[in-house]
């Protein structure tokens, strides 16, 4: 209600203002004046504003830095982070120095040479030495901060050294998983088709191409039973959803079935060293801990859109990009704890938000994290492998096979999908 | 040979102006008309009526980021108990709302209505010609940006909302309708909206540089144009070269769409469900949209500082500093400006090497954009200032593009641009640097050139009132919002209630939105101006500013051709105000030079 009021204050005001131009516009043709003669006294008003607009502008900026410094973000809780600060600092004094010194010029010029009609211009059309000064002097300047920024870009981008470990950091419509390596300390390759339920990242093993094998002859078998049962009275368009959606199921079994094969021969060849290799013991979770001063990998990915990862106290921000895992390498310095003392508020938590517009929840897709001493982070991790990601129950897989029409044929055998995958594969829909 | 073919030209004109003045109706006076005054007064109308729109979004979303959750009567009166119960803004519609008011602000008002209203008003008349070159494509201009309008407009209305996946329209989010709502229906209409607007920018920039190059009256070497033609012309180019590079964005993403390719979609499970496509790059699509979107920025810029040119220049009474400096200034911003797009996607996981190369470029933009700034301050060193109106908006313009230039400093440099990327620093930078500075010109333009539009002053004083309000309020705006994107609040959020780390700078935000406001009213100041000047606004005379262009030298009332007799011939270049020796202040660019002048030029 109160703000209804001021609302209709303020438009009360403006159309105030609007009948008093009015007025003085109709004063204006009775005196004779004409709009496009400026008076000196107007021109002054105007002089006069311009010099106290600066003052009113570098006081507000001021102001707005003064009180609002240590509300900014505080010390940055990564080795890299320190750089960039610095490298920002740099970059800030060069540019108030710019700032102050330019606008003071425009706003004094702009009120000092205000029209006076005993006085001409200084006819001035160019001066080369003056137009090369100010042409090499920010050329100089900016070498100095490309070279400077770019040195800090590389230090970040670099290769991260050998061994580092590796936390995925895995982004969907409307939350954030991590996923820490298990036993072996690698993560497992993964596969979007094979995300569900039980799977959300989707990684390869076995026993997830099985489960979702079979979650996909399950759903053939429904939808061909279904068409078998109801077909006829089905009206057309639905009817062809259904038989696209069988296709469609039985193109996504190929695929999978191709990734099994090739799973199968790249541990038969390499072993332990296969990638397919590393999933089964891959720790899946809605936590996200990091030990403090200890290098580390994140590596980014998304399930369905663009998100980005963005931890401003550590001041690292990557995009999760659908189809493209990205990485990000760091050092967090500062624990949760210690962090607590610094901003003196002891429920502050690190967090890891969404920073690229990503639909209607985007504004609260976050996760808290912490970091946390080497030896809580062990203890945190070791609870945390209990839990592995195979370790989860597989889905339970009808024991009735069905028999569909008369091309396809699927029989439920969990311990030989190849054939049934073959019979689904070759067989054409009913109709 | 140039010269004789001109004669020619120009004789046939003044035949064609004597003996058949033909009687227009009312359509194609007023509807479908081929006068490029005509045309300029359309696209400007039209912006203005966009602009607004947009205006209204900008206050309901600011109101949700002042007062989250809290209902207010205006929201619910626009959005309806829809997209607003009680007056509290649904958060799919906060985004439709953002998406759209950047998507009207760059391309209908300050694109189309920028670049359409001030080329089509002074390129023939600057320049000394009777009319565009091909009146025709000016006027399938003007009403594909008509239609372009009215298709974004439409799109507002249709079930699950606009478009809403922010004006960049990144897929996958924008080309999957199961991501979001606005990515339905009225995503496809921003699309056709917009392919239809890119025909309308691309006819439109034909024309102004056939124009520019081929109708210039006799003794209007390009050393002697003004620096506001030399503004529209790579405007003009760089439109021509990029626009279609977002026509084909936009036609592979209806594509991706529509008809189920995989341009930009690869390995995406969305709605429980594992889509088929595979092998495409939603990077792909970045790298065509900014390779439109960083030149966009100059498109939107370059107009303005032409503008500003002129206006700091007449109202200084003192030729602008530097006149080549300037055109080359304009020439090196336009050239880099096509090799800088880049740094909008050094997070999206591309090469750091390749950054590093964007980083660069980028910066090098600073020492141009830098020759500019100084040389206005030296052309306002030692002039004798009149403030006008639109003088006011210039001195203005300048100031903000000082203060968005040097925070672009700061995102230019990639290492930086990791914390900052996306947050409200990065709001506050553009909107300072394009949108206000943009805005500034284009008021500047309304301002100094309605008299020559309709024949009438705008009320001053009125004017007055608008600009400082303004200019008050877009500090009052912008310079707290670096601040909030400081302390590392991200752009696009609905609300910032569930991050207690940025409760600091919430004070901020109501700051903002108070000043936004303010600043919003502040327009009815001057569109009340506006249209009350149309038809009430005192009668101008024929040259009420002592300008030295061609433009005010033909007859206030408008006319087929623009001048009654022969066009007239240049003798000189546009700025010599205040000349030592001569007893004006100011000398048209129409005056032979005297026996032993100089002519001198920056």
């Amino acid at each position: 209600m109160t703000k209804l009021l001021i609302i209709v204050v303020l438009v009360l005001g403006v159309l105030a203002i609007v009948r008093l131009s009015r007025v003085y516009e109709l004063t204006a043709t009775l005196r004779g004046k004409r709009e496009e003669e400026i008076t000196d006294r107007d021109n002054r008003m105007n002089a006069r504003f311009m010099w106290l607009f600066c003052i009113l502008y570098f006081g507000f900026f001021l102001w707005l830095l003064f009180r609002y410094s240590d509300r900014m973000l505080p010390v940055s809780a990564s080795e890299h982070g320190v750089w960039t600060d610095q490298l920002m600092d740099v970059n800030w004094i060069i540019i108030f120095i710019v700032f102050f010194i330019t606008n003071t010029l425009l706003f004094y010029f702009a009120g000092r040479y205000v029209f006076d009609k005993n006085r001409k211009a200084y006819y001035l059309a160019h001066n080369n030495k003056l137009e090369l000064i100010w042409t090499v002097i920010p050329a100089i300047v900016l070498i100095g901060i490309i070279i400077y920024g770019l040195s800090i870009w590389n230090r970040i981008t670099a290769h991260s050294p050998e061994g580092t470990a590796q936390v995925e950091l895995y982004a969907k419509q409307f939350d954030w998983t991590a996923r820490y390596p298990g036993k072996d300390g690698l993560l497992g390759a993964t596969d979007y088709r094979l995300i569900n339920d039980n799977n959300p990242l989707g990684i390869v093993t076995k026993g997830s191409i099985q489960t979702r094998l079979m979650e996909l002859v399950v759903d053939i078998n429904a939808t061909v039973e279904k068409l078998k049962n109801e077909g006829e009275y089905l009206p057309p368009t639905q009817l062809a959803e259904l038989i696209d959606h069988v296709e469609k199921q039985k193109r996504m079994m190929r695929k999978i079935t191709n990734l099994k094969v090739m799973m199968e021969q790249d541990i038969a060849e390499k072993g332990e060293a296969s990638s397919y290799a590393h999933g089964s013991d891959d720790v899946v979770i809605k936590e996200f801990h990091l030990p403090v001063r200890r290098d580390i990998e994140l590596v980014i990915r998304s399930r369905d859109v663009i998100h980005s990862a963005y931890i401003p106290h550590l001041r690292m921000q990557m995009n999760a990009v659908p189809g493209m895992p990205t990485r990000f390498h760091m050092k967090p310095t500062i624990t949760t704890d210690s962090m607590r003392v610094v901003v003196e508020d002891d429920k502050f938590d690190f967090v890891l938000l969404c920073n690229k517009i990503c639909g209607a929840s985007h504004f609260n897709m976050q996760m808290p994290l912490v970091v946390e001493s080497q030896t809580a982070y062990e203890t945190w991790y070791a609870e945390a492998m209990k839990k592995p990601f195979e370790g989860a129950p597989v889905a339970e897989v009808p024991a009735a096979a069905v028999a569909v029409g008369d091309t396809v044929f699927v029989q439920t055998d969990t311990s030989n999908t190849a054939v049934v995958v073959t019979a689904v594969a070759n067989g054409s829909t009913t109709h | 040979m140039g010269a004789i073919a001109h004669d020619t030209h120009a004789a046939h004109h003044d035949a064609h102006a004597a003996h058949h003045h033909h009687q227009e109706s009312w359509v194609t006076k007023y509807i479908f008309s081929q006068d490029h005054k005509m045309i300029s007064k359309q696209y400007l109308i039209t912006a203005i009526i966009m602009a607004w729109v947009a205006v209204i979004m900008s206050i309901m979303f600011r109101l949700q980021l002042a007062w989250p959750d809290e209902g207010f009567a205006f929201t619910n009166f626009f959005l309806g108990d829809k997209w607003a119960p009680e007056g509290v803004l649904n958060p799919n519609m906060y985004l439709a709302l953002v998406t759209i008011h950047g998507t009207i602000m760059v391309f209908f008002v300050l694109t189309g209505g920028l670049s359409g209203t001030f080329s089509n008003l002074l390129i023939p008349f600057q320049l000394g010609a009777r009319d565009m070159a091909s009146g025709f494509l000016n006027m399938l201009s003007y009403w594909f940006f008509f239609l372009s309008s009215i298709l974004m407009l439409a799109s507002l209305f249709v079930e699950g909302g606009p478009a809403s996946g922010g004006w960049t329209v990144y897929p996958p989010l924008s080309a999957l309708p199961q991501a979001m709502p606005g990515s339905g229906t009225g995503m496809t209409l921003w699309l056709l909206s917009m392919a239809i607007f890119i025909a309308s920018a691309l006819l439109g920039g034909l024309n102004y540089v056939v124009t520019i190059l081929n109708l210039r009256t006799k003794g209007m070497k390009m050393t002697r144009m003004p620096l506001t033609i030399w503004a529209f012309f790579i405007t003009a180019v760089l439109g021509i070269l990029s626009f279609p590079v977002l026509l084909s964005a936009a036609l592979l993403l209806l594509l991706d769409r529509s008809l189920g390719t995989s341009f930009y979609l690869s390995e995406i499970h969305i709605g429980g469900e594992a889509l088929e496509n595979s092998g495409g790059s939603p990077i792909l699509f970045q790298h065509l949209f900014w390779f439109l979107g960083h030149p966009e920025v100059y498109i939107v810029l370059l107009p303005a500082l032409g503008i500003t040119s002129e206006v700091i220049a007449t109202n200084s009474r003192k030729p602008i500093f530097g006149y080549r400096a300037m055109i080359g200034s304009i020439l090196a911003i336009g050239f880099l400006s096509f090799i800088v797009w880049g740094h909008h996607m050094y997070l999206t996981g591309m090469n750091p090497f390749l950054g590093s190369v964007f980083v660069f470029t980028t910066l090098l933009i600073a020492i141009p954009s830098a020759v500019k700034v100084f040389n206005y301050l030296t052309t306002l060193w030692r002039g004798n200032i009149i403030f006008t109106p639109a003088m006011l908006f210039s001195v203005g313009l300048v100031a903000t593009f000082i203060a968005g230039g040097l925070t672009g400093i700061i995102l230019a440099d990639s290492a930086l641009d990791i914390n900052v990327h996306d947050t409200y620093f990065v709001v506050a930078h553009f909107h300072v640097v394009m949108g206000m500075s943009a805005i500034f010109g284009m008021f500047a333009g309304v301002y100094h050139w309605f008299p020559r539009m309709y024949g009438r002053m705008m009320n001053t004083k009125l004017g007055y009132a608008h600009f400082w309000i303004t200019f008050i309020c877009a500090f009052g705006v912008f310079l707290p919002m670096h601040f909030v994107g400081l302390a590392g609040a991200p752009r696009r959020y609905y609300s910032y209630s569930e991050f207690p780390y940025l409760s600091g700078v919430a004070d901020l935000n109501v700051m903002i939105t108070i000043f936004a406001i303010i600043g919003g009213l502040a327009q009815v100041l001057f569109t009340y101006n506006f249209f009350y000047s149309i038809y009430r606004g005192q009668k101008t005379v024929q040259n009420p500013w002592r300008a030295n262009t061609l433009e005010w030298t033909a007859p206030i009332e408008h006319m087929h051709g623009n001048w009654p007799g022969a066009i007239p011939t240049v003798h000189r270049w546009p700025y010599d105000y205040s000349k030592p020796g001569k007893a004006e202040d100011f000398v048209p660019q129409d005056v032979p030079l005297e026996h032993g002048e100089e002519e001198d030029h920056g």
